[in-house]
């Protein structure tokens, strides 16, 4: 680990992620943060410090949701990292407790999308290069993403679609999932394109969710979980995109997860064989087989053949994304890297309930935000 | 409109680096570190991938290349025109940019990893002041 005392991980909490319109941040939030305390049998009084993962309502998210459960008067950060904004809000609190400054920290992660379609389009495509040259919005970046696999190593279409076919299936297992419906590779490769070769259900949906997590000193925890499992954050790291040949033209997202992954790796001082499950960024079904082979699950140019042999699969030697990750979960952008390390503590405890890994001791929860930033949190019991 | 308003009225390029000279063909400008090499599309004030500082030398982009990846684009945002190939453009000077490959329809079997294009420029809108908005895009070579 770094260089700072054990941090646990006490209590998590999530809303079943989807369309809320009547609510705001400050009410998803607030349901999350009620959860997580009750999970961990604490009061929000106990709660020292609070880190607000957001990317669209930044301003004062973390305050927001303290409006609507109790407005304590501790420091709030709020969190814009991306996709990693959830995963970096997560971090931070771990550093909170992990530098001894505070024994009892919060990360909060929300997301209020509706129906915005595409991220990053341009309010005014009559000023912008956006559909001129080239693209920059996300489902042509990952589908250039996937483009790039198939050239190096001869990847298909099919091998792509099949992690979608495979999330959707672990999601009916998962109630707090937004999409419940198992889709067959026909259904996927027959959908309608969005950009080659992801078509839409191989594209995460929008949607509005919350998640939360509460991190402890080690002698809270224990004094807190009595006889039951401590879940101990083991790995705790963050890189941007280190300059490679196209990355400021096309956004590397392979160097910066594999140099995050070391670290992760390091710090645990465990290899990717330890880990049960993994939660990795499967934004789009094209970018799930490129971590693979960034997070060491197999060896470059070995994803195809590992979704084709159903390894990642629930039953698998490594299952991904078994809580049905972003592809089926949902992606309230602050939210996901909060409910990625919810869905690993619940595996590490054996809450899992019909996606539960036997036996689970170790997990990975990973993000990267475009632009760039790479999040890894690596948990164990 | 007065005469003075119609002078200034001119073609702009849709991003700095490409350049529309008066009386020769248009090109893409390049800078590159002369303590590490590296080449990157426009002006820069310190090198990305060296950090060295009062070293970059403004350099002219080929106007040939190689599609080094594509994905064919069939949604957008509103106003944009789909489906269309986006790609990745790889020039000699080893700077990627990315573009739209126009000239061939937009599918799958028409496009292959490493085909040479052809830089052109075109007119692809006017803006407030009805002045002419150019940019690259590429064809096969």
């Amino acid at each position: 680990m770094l260089n700072m005392r054990d941090v646990y991980v006490v209590g998590v909490g999530m809303i079943k992620f989807g369309r809320y319109p009547e609510q705001d941040i400050g009410s998803l939030g607030g349901q999350a943060v009620l959860l997580a305390l009750k999970d961990a049998a604490l009061s929000l009084k106990d709660v020292q410090i609070l880190m607000s993962g957001n990317l669209y309502q930044t301003s004062m998210s973390g305050q927001r949701v303290l409006k609507e459960v109790g407005m304590t008067g501790v420091p709030v950060y709020n969190v814009s990292n991306a996709c990693a904004s959830g995963s970096t809000a997560f971090r931070e609190a771990v550093f909170a407790v992990g530098s001894g400054a505070y024994d009892v920290a919060m990360a909060v992660g929300t997301e209020q999308m509706g129906k915005m379609g595409l991220l990053g389009a341009p309010a005014d495509p009559s000023t912008s290069p956006e559909g001129v040259l080239g693209t920059g919005l996300m489902p042509g970046v990952f589908g250039m993403a996937g483009m790039e696999h198939m050239r190096k190593f001869g990847t298909t279409h099919e091998q792509f679609a099949k992690v979608s076919v495979k999330n959707h299936h672990h999601a009916m297992f998962n109630p707090l999932s937004q999409y419940q419906v198992e889709v067959s590779l026909e259904d996927v490769l027959n959908s309608r394109m969005v950009a080659y070769p992801n078509t839409l259900y191989m594209c995460c949906p929008t949607g509005d969710g919350a998640a939360a997590a509460i991190v402890c000193s080690g002698e809270k925890a224990r004094q807190l979980v009595g006889g039951g499992k401590m879940i101990k954050v083991a790995a705790s790291a963050l890189t941007t995109d280190p300059y490679t040949q196209r990355t400021l033209t096309f956004p590397d997202i392979n160097t910066m997860t594999k140099e995050c992954a070391r670290q992760a790796y390091e710090q645990a001082g465990m290899s990717p064989s330890d880990l049960n499950s993994v939660e990795l960024h499967d934004c789009f079904a094209t970018a799930e087989l490129l971590h693979y082979e960034n997070l060491m699950l197999c060896g470059e140019g070995e994803a195809g053949r590992m979704i084709d042999e159903g390894r990642t699969a629930l039953g698998g030697d490594i299952p991904v994304n078994t809580s049905g990750g972003l592809l089926s979960k949902g992606h309230p952008i602050g939210a996901t890297g909060v409910a990625n390390v919810c869905e690993i503590v619940w595996q590490l405890r054996g809450q899992a309930g019909g996606r539960q890994v036997e036996g689970h001791k170790a997990g990975m929860a990973h993000t990267i935000g475009l632009g760039s930033a790479c999040a890894i949190h690596i948990l164990t019991a | 409109m007065t005469t003075e308003q119609a002078a200034t009225k001119r073609q702009r390029p849709i991003v700095p680096f490409l350049k529309l000279p008066e009386n020769e063909p248009a090109y893409l400008a390049g800078s590159r570190c002369k303590h590490c090499g590296t080449a990157f599309a426009g002006d820069r004030r310190a090198c990305a991938n060296c950090s060295a500082v009062d070293q970059m030398e403004p350099i002219r982009l080929s106007d040939k290349g190689e599609v080094y990846i594509w994905s064919i684009v069939h949604q957008s945002a509103p106003g944009i025109k789909t489906p269309y190939i986006a790609a990745i453009v790889d020039l000699p000077e080893g700077v990627a940019v990315r573009a739209n490959v126009e000239g061939i329809e937009a599918e799958p079997k028409n496009m292959r990893f490493g085909m040479p294009v052809q830089m052109y420029t075109e007119v692809v809108r006017q803006d407030r002041e009805g002045n002419d908005i150019v940019a690259y895009k590429f064809r096969p070579a």
